[in-house]
C-alpha cells in the first residue's frame, strides 16, 4: 500500500514537472502504478481497439449534419475533405493531391487524387466533389462554413482539376474546405450509414451501446494499422472509469485528474489540452456587467491559479483571452497574467463602479459538464471574498443552448468555447457586435474594426497582428473572466503506440498500433 | 366478460391520458429538439425550416392528433436524434428491460415464498422479533443503493464482473443473464422483504383462525396444519401482491439500469428526454403504462382464479 501511494505521488510529480516544462498542446507521458498483473504481461493484443466514450453518438451521422463534438471526434476517422488538418494544425492534402492558390487569394485549384475509393467501393470523381460542396453549402448546420462557401462565385472543372473562384480573398478558406467532407454523389443514407473516404469505414451503430469502425482496405494513403475500432458507450464517466480500470478498454480520453490518480491498471496516461477557452462568460449588456470596471474587478477577484490547483491539481493552461495555446501563432501567453489576483484592487474598482458593497448575480452552468460546474463552484467562493455573491444555477444542456446561448437570457455562465471551423476566426468572429452568436453582447467598435481588417487582408503577418489586437481588446475590456484551456488526460493500453494530440477535438485512430 | 370489456375500456382511456400528459409535458419544458439536432452554430432559418419539417409549426392539438393516428396504425415515428425508426430502436432494448424484469420477478417469487413461510412458522419470540426488525430495514433500502453497493463489492473489490460493462443477449445469452443477476437482485431484495412481511403476517392471522384450532383438536400436528391449510390460505393475498410487484419491478428497472449501465428502455428514456427526442419518449411512456395497466388487470384475474369466492364486476 505504501509503495502504491509513493508511486502515485511520483506519477503526479512527474506529470507536474513535465507539464511546466512544456508549452500548451504538447504531450507528456507517465505510467500509472500497476497491480501485480499488468495487461502488458499477457499475450499480444489482438489488432483491434476498444475505446470507451462517455457520451452516445446520438445525432445524425451525416457529415454536414453532425453537431455533437463527440460525434465529430469519432467520424474524423471516417470522413475527409479535399484537405485535412494534421496534428500540428496544418492543412495537408487528402482527397486532393495538390492545391494551388492564386496570388491574389481568390482562386483555389484542387487536383483530385487518383484512386480515391469510397467505403462503398465506388471511385471518387470530380462529380462527387462538386456534389459534396453543393450539398454541404445547402445543408450544413455550421453557419460559418455555409457563409464561407457562399463566397464561391464560380466553379470550373478541367480534367481532375477543380477551381473555385471566391468573391473576395479569405485566408481561412482551406480550413472551411477541410470541413466539406467528400461523400459519394446521390447517396442518401449518410444519417445512419455514413460513407466517406477516410482510413476507417463505418460498420454499425447500436444505440447507447457501441459504434464499430473497420479499416478501409482500399485507402489511398498509408493504411490504418488497426483492423477494427469499437467505441463502447457508457452512460457516465464513473461507469467508463470502472471499465477502464478493470482493463476492459484500451483507450479512454478526457479523464479527470482524480480519475488519473485513481487508475491502478498500469495504463499509460498522456496529457494534452482540450483546445477550448473556459471562462466565466459575462453578459456585457446587463447590469452590473455592462460596466467595464465591474468586469475588471471580477477578473482581479478571481485567482485562476488557485482554481486550477483545486479543480485539477494545477493542470490546465491559463489563457487570458479568447484563444487557446494550440493556435500558437495567435496565442498571447502574456494576456494570461493581465489581471493578477488582487482582491483589494477588485474592491477598489467595485467602489469606483458604484458597488462599494458588492452585488449579487446568478451564474448558469450546464449540469452535464462537471469541469465547468467544479470551476464555477470555486469561482463563487473566490468572488464572495470581495463581496460579490454569485449563485450557481444548474441547467440541462438543451435549456442552456436555448436560454443562454440562443436568447442571451443570463448574467454569467461558465462554459468552454472551441473553434468549430478549425481556424482562429472561429474563436473571434463570435464577439463581433452584430454576430448572431455573440452570446455576451460584446460591443466594441475597435474590436469590430480589427476583426474586419483581419478578414480583409491576405497578408498573413498583418492578419496575425489584427487577431492579436482583437485578443488584446478582449483582455483590456475584460469582456469575460478568462480562465483556462483544460487539461486533457488520455489513458492508453501500455502496448498501444502512436497516439497524437490534435489541436482539435478529435482522436486519429489511423496512426495507432499495438506493439507486439 | 363484461368485466374484461370494462377493463379494456379503462386501459384505452389510461393510455390516452398518459400519452396526452407526456405530450403536454414536452410543450412546457424549455428547449426544443432543433437546438440538439442542428447544434449551436446553425442559422435561425435552418432551425425554422427543421421545425416546419418536424411539424412544429402546426398547432398542438393537430400535432397530437397526427402522432396518435400514426401510433394507432403501428407507426411510432422516427427518432429525431438517431434518424432511425423508433420501433427498430426499441426492439432490443425492450427485450433487455423485459428480461431484467423477468429475472428480478423470478428472484422475488423463488426467494420470498420460502423465506416468508419460514418467518411465519418461527415460534421463538426473540428470533421472530429480530426477523421482523431486519425485514423492516431491508424493505426500506432503495434498490439503487443496493446496486451501488453491489457494484462496489462484487465489481470493484472482488472483480467478479466489470461494472459498466454489459453483453447483450444478441451476442451471448448466458453472459447477458449473468450481467442481469445483480441488478435483478437489487430490485428484488426490498420487494422480497415486503413479500416476506406480508406472508408472515398472513400466516400469523391464519393461525388464529378457528379452523386451525379445530384441526389441532382433531389431533393434527402443527406442521401438518401449516402445510395442509394455513399456507394455502395465507398465499392468497400474497399472490396479488406479487402480480402488482411485476409492474413495479418494470418501473424499478429504469433507475437500476442507470446504476449498472444496462442499455435498456430506462436509459434510452432518460437520454431521449434530455435530447427532447419526443417520438421515442412518447413510445416508451405508452409502452410502460400499457404494461402496468395490463399487469394489474392480470392480477385481478389471478385473484379471482385462486379464490372463487371473489367475483369481479
Amino acid at each position: 500500500m505504501k509503495k502504491r501511494i509513493l508511486a502515485v505521488f511520483l506519477a503526479v510529480a512527474a506529470l507536474t514537472c513535465s507539464l511546466s516544462a512544456c508549452s500548451g498542446g504538447a504531450t507528456t507521458q507517465t505510467t500509472t502504478p500497476s497491480d501485480e498483473t499488468t495487461p502488458s504481461s499477457q499475450a499480444p493484443h489482438a489488432n483491434e481497439l476498444t475505446v470507451g466514450i462517455a457520451q452516445d453518438l446520438d445525432d445524425s451521422l451525416d457529415p454536414y449534419q453532425m453537431t455533437a463534438a463527440g460525434t465529430r471526434e469519432v467520424m474524423f476517422n471516417v470522413f475527409e475533405g479535399l484537405v485535412k488538418p494534421d496534428a500540428d494544425g496544418n492543412y495537408v492534402n487528402a482527397v486532393a493531391s495538390d492545391v494551388n492558390i492564386s496570388e491574389d487569394g481568390t482562386t483555389y485549384v484542387f487536383t483530385l487524387r487518383d484512386g480515391v475509393v469510397f467505403h462503398n467501393g465506388k471511385t471518387c470523381t470530380t462529380d462527387d466533389v462538386l456534389y459534396s460542396f453543393e450539398t454541404c453549402a445547402a445543408t450544413t448546420v455550421n453557419s460559418a462554413v455555409a457563409e464561407a462557401l457562399s463566397a464561391i462565385t464560380a466553379t470550373n472543372v478541367q480534367g481532375n482539376d477543380i477551381a473555385f473562384t471566391l468573391s473576395a480573398p479569405n485566408s481561412d478558406f482551406l480550413s472551411y474546405v477541410a470541413s466539406v467532407y467528400i461523400v459519394p454523389a446521390d447517396y442518401d443514407q449518410q444519417a445512419t450509414q455514413p460513407v466517406g473516404t477516410g482510413p476507417f469505414k463505418f460498420v454499425s451503430r447500436s444505440v447507447q451501446e457501441n459504434i464499430i469502425l473497420e479499416k478501409h482496405a482500399e485507402y489511398y494513403g498509408e493504411a490504418a494499422h488497426l483492423d477494427k475500432v469499437t467505441y463502447k458507450i457508457y452512460a457516465d464517466g464513473t461507469a467508463l472509469f470502472t471499465a477502464l480500470d478493470a482493463g476492459a478498454l484500451d483507450l479512454v480520453a478526457h479523464l479527470t485528474i482524480d480519475q488519473v490518480n485513481n487508475l491502478t491498471n498500469g495504463y499509460q496516461v498522456l496529457e494534452g489540452t482540450m483546445n477550448l477557452v473556459q471562462a466565466m462568460y459575462l453578459n456585457n449588456a446587463v447590469a452590473p456587467f455592462d460596466n467595464e470596471l465591474v468586469r475588471q474587478a471580477m477578473c482581479y477577484a478571481v485567482d485562476v491559479d488557485a482554481m486550477l490547483a483545486i479543480t485539477s491539481e494545477g493542470h490546465g493552461t491559463k489563457v487570458g483571452s479568447s484563444m487557446y495555446p494550440a493556435f500558437g501563432k495567435y496565442f498571447d501567453a502574456s494576456l494570461a497574467d493581465a489581471y493578477p489576483y488582487d482582491p483589494d484592487k477588485a474592491m477598489e474598482l467595485l467602489a469606483q463602479a458604484g458597488y462599494p458593497d458588492g452585488f449579487s448575480f446568478t451564474v448558469k452552468v450546464p449540469s452535464n459538464y462537471q469541469p465547468h460546474v467544479d470551476t464555477a463552484t470555486v469561482l463563487v467562493e473566490q468572488l464572495s471574498a470581495v463581496g460579490i455573491n454569485a449563485e450557481i444555477q444548474l441547467v440541462d444542456w438543451n435549456t442552456w443552448v436555448e436560454d443562454v446561448y440562443g436568447n442571451r437570457n443570463f448574467q454569467a455562465t461558465v462554459v468552454g468555447f472551441d473553434s468549430s471551423t478549425l481556424n482562429a476566426s472561429g474563436m473571434l468572429a463570435r464577439w463581433v457586435s452584430d454576430n448572431s452568436k455573440n452570446m455576451i453582447n460584446f460591443n466594441n467598435a475597435d474590436y469590430d474594426a480589427a476583426y474586419a481588417a483581419a478578414q480583409n487582408t491576405v497578408d498573413d503577418e498583418a492578419q496575425t497582428a489584427y487577431y492579436k489586437e482583437c485578443l488584446q481588446i478582449l483582455s483590456d475590456t475584460a469582456a469575460n473572466v478568462y480562465l483556462q484551456d483544460l487539461a486533457d488526460f488520455v489513458a492508453v493500453h501500455p502496448d498501444l503506440k502512436g497516439y497524437e494530440f490534435y489541436p482539435l477535438y478529435v482522436i486519429d485512430m489511423s496512426n495507432l498500433y499495438f506493439e507486439q | 366478460m363484461k368485466y374484461i370489456l370494462k377493463k379494456g375500456f379503462t386501459l384505452i382511456i389510461t393510455l390516452f391520458i398518459v400519452s396526452l400528459l407526456a405530450f403536454l409535458a414536452f410543450q412546457v419544458i424549455p428547449g426544443d429538439p432543433t437546438t440538439k439536432l442542428l447544434g449551436t452554430e446553425a442559422t435561425e432559418e435552418a432551425k425554422a425550416e427543421l421545425r416546419a419539417e418536424l411539424g412544429f409549426d402546426q398547432p398542438v392539438p393537430v400535432r397530437y392528433w397526427n402522432w396518435l393516428t400514426d401510433f394507432l396504425r403501428g407507426d411510432m415515428g422516427e427518432s429525431y436524434s438517431y434518424h432511425m425508426p423508433v420501433r427498430e430502436m426499441l426492439g432490443e432494448k425492450l427485450v433487455i428491460t423485459f428480461l431484467l424484469t423477468l429475472v428480478s420477478f423470478a428472484f422475488t417469487i423463488l426467494l420470498s415464498i420460502p423465506l416468508g413461510i419460514l418467518a411465519g412458522s418461527i415460534r421463538i419470540r426473540w428470533l421472530d422479533s429480530l426477523i421482523t426488525a431486519l425485514d423492516q430495514v431491508v424493505m426500506s433500502i432503495p434498490p439503487f443503493f443496493i446496486g451501488i453497493v453491489a457494484c462496489f463489492v462484487f465489481g470493484i473489490t472482488l472483480r467478479w464482473f466489470v461494472p459498466g460493462n454489459f453483453i447483450s443477449y444478441t451476442e451471448d445469452w448466458g453472459a447477458c443473464l449473468g450481467y442481469l443477476i445483480l441488478p435483478a437482485l437489487s430490485i428484488a431484495i426490498p420487494r422480497i422483504a415486503m413479500t416476506v412481511k406480508m406472508l408472515r403476517g398472513a400466516i400469523h392471522r391464519e393461525l388464529e383462525q378457528d379452523y386451525v384450532r379445530t384441526a389441532r383438536s382433531r389431533g393434527a400436528g402443527r406442521g401438518d396444519v401449516l402445510r395442509r391449510h394455513v399456507f394455502k390460505n395465507a398465499l392468497l393475498p400474497v399472490i396479488t401482491f406479487l402480480a402488482v410487484s411485476a409492474a413495479e419491478i418494470m418501473t424499478g428497472t429504469i433507475i437500476i439500469e442507470q446504476v449498472f449501465t444496462i442499455p435498456g428502455v430506462g436509459q434510452l428514456l432518460l437520454a431521449s428526454i434530455s435530447n427532447r427526442d419526443f417520438p421515442v419518449v412518447q413510445a416508451i411512456v405508452v409502452i410502460l403504462a400499457a404494461w402496468i395497466v395490463l399487469v394489474n388487470f392480470a392480477a385481478d384475474l389471478l385473484y379471482q382464479l385462486v379464490d372463487p369466492r371473489i367475483r369481479l364486476r
